[in-house]
């Protein structure tokens, strides 16, 4: 049972025309004076592409920031995985684009269920990014006569992203790395690596501060504040197997919602069709094959199933190019969730390549006939060099065999235009927070997204707050502190000592392949409501069985392991209970039983045009939903056809 | 995907943390696939290890791509193992035939201190980039991207310095543990950027500065380090970092 708050949720969004709703809010917004702002200090949490921009940032201004991250290094955080690029509407190419091009594409492939006033923001500062990054000594591709590249992606029709070779989210994080670690050496930043975010402190309803875990020595240590700002990245590990680093966790988020943040559409999720496919039951993690590929591979299985032959020799005649068959306006180009649910299609009707099945080839033949190895190289080398490792095949002479794999969480606390949660105080920003993408992310945005709520949203929206709200210190004696200590200490305790027999990898592959069965690429309401039965046996079991050897005052990684799958097994339900409230098809989430009768999704604007919040009452207790109502003054809803 | 399988003795160093004695503790894995990955092979191995009641082996790994540099492993005495241009973990099991036996060693370097079994503590690599390795440009200071042109050649090559992915393979490769390879990619690629023009003199001077107070070695020249770069970061950019002390020593003098 899902009970339903009466009230609609406040997005806080200003009144006025979207071309200058920003400009005038950021007018109208409180100011901390220059010299006071030195008496703030902000947590950030998180050094990604969102949490190193923003902490640089605030650092600047001249707030006190204290920055965490669980890697050895801020400059390790996942974003530095990022190959294929990044947004901005620049027009340099001259080639129509426009901030109203962009802003309408990503409101259209977010399937109509993004807000279109931040959508329009982070459009309108795309171009201040390129510009901020380029002046950091971000190496981006250039034209022989040293103008900014650009390259198209991701189905977009004009050229818009910008990219440093096969490793943007690397060289875009260096570069906010560097300005992190500037204002270290300024003394404007303290820099906290190796610490796990454990707990939030709520005080009065407002957010306090945090209690982080020292992964070197175990120590609990309290940290207090006048805001929190929350940039740990998406949850897609919820899944085991995804493109996402090993250390990409939930827990954060997690001990958030628990605190009276409402967490929304945890089921968007994205699968990304271009990833190598599983190879056995050791696999660990799946590796991207950029989504740039698809600019110059070609997708396709045998016409016949049975067809067994090595791809070279299957002839022309005999494959089926099922993307440009069934949408011969974008073929390859059609955007993730649609050339996912094609590749599904295709391995389930028993047309998968490979000893699995469970893959379709991706094949450079063509491009690298007209354009020669040299080019298909120079744009491609370190993706074919990694394909080419990792499964000792060379793309240049077979296709590339490739399967969806799961990859990005569009789903996320819940924020208002502010970027702040429902908690006054907490603000999240990049992957952790619902914000920009609707229902599924184009290509070469979450780059834009981190460092545009980073660089330049948050520095005006936290002044706001801070500059409004009441804000006694807080103690680390002060009685929420001690109880949030407290908290964390008998929940690691707890994992210590449950002494079962099942290592903690073992819970979190069966978890994963709950999740990836149930709510992955298709998702009908018979599953989910098995899902749900099966996670919380699961979790059941893990708390009588699993086996965390070793002690709480070192370095303890399976200690680690254990908290963020506990995690994880809480929040897994969510994911299902939200998947099964919505009924319908958007986006990233099919729902089976929504679809038209040539297998496209099939969206109902007229019960499911919100944002979905969800709060949070105990574990196993019934949430709340808090419904957001989505309105689209400026891109009419239409339907999503790449025909 | 079939593929044979290996039998391997493993050799693995232990240590409970910082302030304590390590060692080697050897340990026989079997039914190991060619198709796992390096650190998949320990993954098997700590399972294992945990169904018997013994502490899983500890080590630092997070993208399992080969762009973090978290992964550190000395392997069989090589920074990130046989493989050229590989990370530990984008090492595959068939580099290595059954029967073998693997030793497993943490980074070695004074300014790199274990912090338990294969885990090491490099945030000196930190102070190194704090002490001048960025350019001094404040959020919303910078003029339009195309005002400041880069030519396509000299982007490549500040591209290719920029790649340093900061695992400390080349200090570990380093007779002396030298973290030269590590500096000159950041002072090169800034120093060839002309947005890194303003800050050229005091940046190489600060951070060479820094890594001498750190505790690494000087360079000696004998390219081990490149060699083991994962990402190929060439010993070129550590006589542009030499030419480019000499001339900041110049010009401060001035
Ligand atoms: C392989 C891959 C390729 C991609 N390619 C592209 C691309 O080409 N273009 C594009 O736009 N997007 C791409 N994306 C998506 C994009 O990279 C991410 O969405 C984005 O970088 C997330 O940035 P972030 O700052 O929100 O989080 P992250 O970069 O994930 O950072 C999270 C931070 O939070 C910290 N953290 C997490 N949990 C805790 C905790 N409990 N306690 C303390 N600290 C914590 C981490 O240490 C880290 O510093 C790609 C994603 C993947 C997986
Ligand atoms: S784990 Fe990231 S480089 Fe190896």
């Amino acid at each position: 049972m899902v009970h339903i708050a009466s009230e609609p949720l406040n997005s806080r969004v200003p009144e006025g025309a979207i071309e200058t709703l920003w400009d005038k809010h950021r007018f109208n917004m409180k100011l901390v004076n220059p010299a006071n702002k030195r008496k703030f200090k902000v947590i950030v949490v998180g050094t990604g592409l969102a949490g190193g921009s923003a902490a640089a940032s605030l650092g600047e201004l001249g707030y006190e920031v204290d920055a965490f991250c669980f890697q050895d290094s801020p400059r390790r955080a996942h974003s530095i995985a990022a190959q294929g690029g990044i947004n901005a509407a620049k027009n340099y190419p001259n080639d129509g684009d426009s901030i109203w091009r962009l802003f309408y594409d990503t409101v259209k492939g977010g399937d109509y269920r993004a807000r279109e006033a931040n959508v329009y923001r982070l459009a309108q500062v795309s171009s201040n990014i390129i510009d901020q990054c380029v002046a950091q000594g971000v190496p981006f591709a250039r034209e022989y006569g040293g103008t900014l590249a650009n390259r198209s992606f991701g189905g977009a029709q004009v050229s818009r992203t910008f990219y440093c070779r096969g490793q943007t989210g690397q060289q875009l994080l260096l570069g906010a790395y560097q300005a992190l670690m500037r204002q270290a050496q300024l003394g404007k930043v303290n820099i906290y690596a190796r610490r796990e975010m454990l707990e939030l402190i709520v005080v009065d309803g407002v957010a306090r501060g945090i209690v982080v875990r020292n992964l070197t020595t175990g120590q609990l240590e309290t940290h207090t504040a006048d805001a929190v700002v929350l940039c740990t990245g998406g949850y897609g590990n919820v899944y085991y197997l995804s493109t996402n680093a090993k250390g990409c966790n939930v827990t954060a988020a997690w001990r958030c919602h628990k605190r009276g943040a409402y967490f929304a559409n945890p089921c968007y999720t994205q699968i990304h069709p271009t990833c190598i496919p599983v190879s056995g039951d050791y696999q660990s993690k799946l590796t991207l094959m950029s989504e740039s590929l698809r600019n110059d591979g070609r997708v396709w299985v045998p016409k016949d199933s049975s067809d067994k032959r090595p791809p070279s020799e299957i002839p022309e005649s005999d494959r089926d190019y099922y993307l440009e068959r069934r949408y011969p306006s974008f073929g390859n180009l059609v955007p993730r969730d649609v050339a996912s649910r094609a590749s599904k299609e295709r391995c389930d009707a028993g047309y998968g390549v490979g000893d699995t099945g469970l893959a379709v080839y991706l094949d450079f033949a063509d491009a690298i006939r007209r354009d020669g190895e040299d080019t298909v190289r120079k744009k491609y080398g370190n993706l074919f060099h990694m394909y080419h490792k990792i499964t000792a095949e060379d793309p240049y002479k077979s296709p590339m065999r490739i399967y969806p794999a799961v990859h990005y969480t569009m789903g996320g606390l819940w924020v208002d235009y502010h970027l702040m949660s429902n908690l006054p105080g907490l603000f999240v920003l990049g992957e952790a927070n619902f914000s920009d993408h609707g229902a599924n992310r184009l290509g070469a945005s979450a780059l834009m997204q981190g460092l545009s709520d980073g660089y330049f949203v948050i520095p005006y929206t936290i002044g706001d707050h801070l500059a409004k709200a009441d804000l006694p210190p807080v103690p680390e004696d002060h009685p929420a502190c001690v109880e949030a200590v407290q908290a964390a200490e008998s929940r690691i305790n707890r994992l210590l000592s449950v002494g079962g027999r099942r290592t903690v990898d073992s819970f979190h592959r069966e978890l994963g392949q709950i999740m990836w069965d149930n709510c992955g690429m298709a998702r009908s309401r018979e599953g989910l409501e098995s899902a749900v039965g099966q996670i919380q046996d699961l979790r059941d079991q893990f708390w009588t069985d699993v086996r965390v050897l070793g002690g709480q005052e070192t370095l303890n990684q399976s200690l680690e392991k254990a908290g963020r799958v506990a995690d994880f097994m809480e929040f897994a339900e969510l994911l299902a209970t939200d998947a099964l409230n919505r009924e319908e098809s958007c986006g990233g989430h099919f729902r089976e039983e929504h679809q038209t009768s040539e297998g496209e999704a099939q969206r109902n604007d007229e019960d499911f045009s919100y944002a979905a919040a969800w709060e949070f009452h105990g574990v196993g207790e019934d949430p709340t939903l808090h419904k957001e109502p989505l309105t689209f003054e400026n891109v009419p809803p239409t339907t999503r056809s790449y025909k | 995907m079939s593929g044979d399988t290996l039998t391997l003795t493993l050799r693995i160093w232990r240590q409970n943390g910082p302030n304590e004695a390590g060692g080697f503790r050897e340990y026989r894995l079997s039914g190991v696939s060619t198709h796992m990955s390096f650190l998949e092979m320990l993954d098997v191995l700590n399972e294992q290890l945990i169904e018997s009641g013994e502490e899983p082996v500890a080590f630092d790994h997070d993208c399992r791509e080969g762009i973090c540099g978290m992964c550190s492993l000395m392997i069989n005495g090589q920074a990130h193992g046989p493989d050229k241009a590989t990370t530990t973990c984008q090492l595959h099991m068939r580099q290595f035939a059954d029967g073998d036996t693997i030793t497993i060693e943490p980074w070695r370097a004074t300014a790199f201190p274990v912090v338990r079994d294969l885990v090491t503590d490099r945030s000196a690599f930190d102070r190194i980039i704090s002490a001048g390795g960025y350019v001094s440009v404040n959020t919303g200071n910078a003029p339009d991207g195309n005002s400041i042109p880069v030519p396509g050649h000299q982007q490549e090559k500040a591209m290719d310095a920029a790649a340093c992915i900061g695992c400390g393979a080349c200090v570990a490769a380093c007779k002396n543990a030298s973290a030269s390879l590590f500096v000159s990619a950041k002072v090169s690629q800034l120093a060839i950027l002309p947005q890194g023009s303003q800050e050229r003199t005091s940046r190489v001077l600060d951070m060479v500065n820094q890594m001498d107070e750190e505790g690494f070695g000087h360079c000696t020249n004998t390219y081990e380090c490149e060699a083991a770069c994962p990402v190929e970061v060439s010993v070129s950019n550590i006589a542009r970092m030499n030419r480019e002390y000499i001339r900041a020593s110049i010009v401060a003098g001035e």
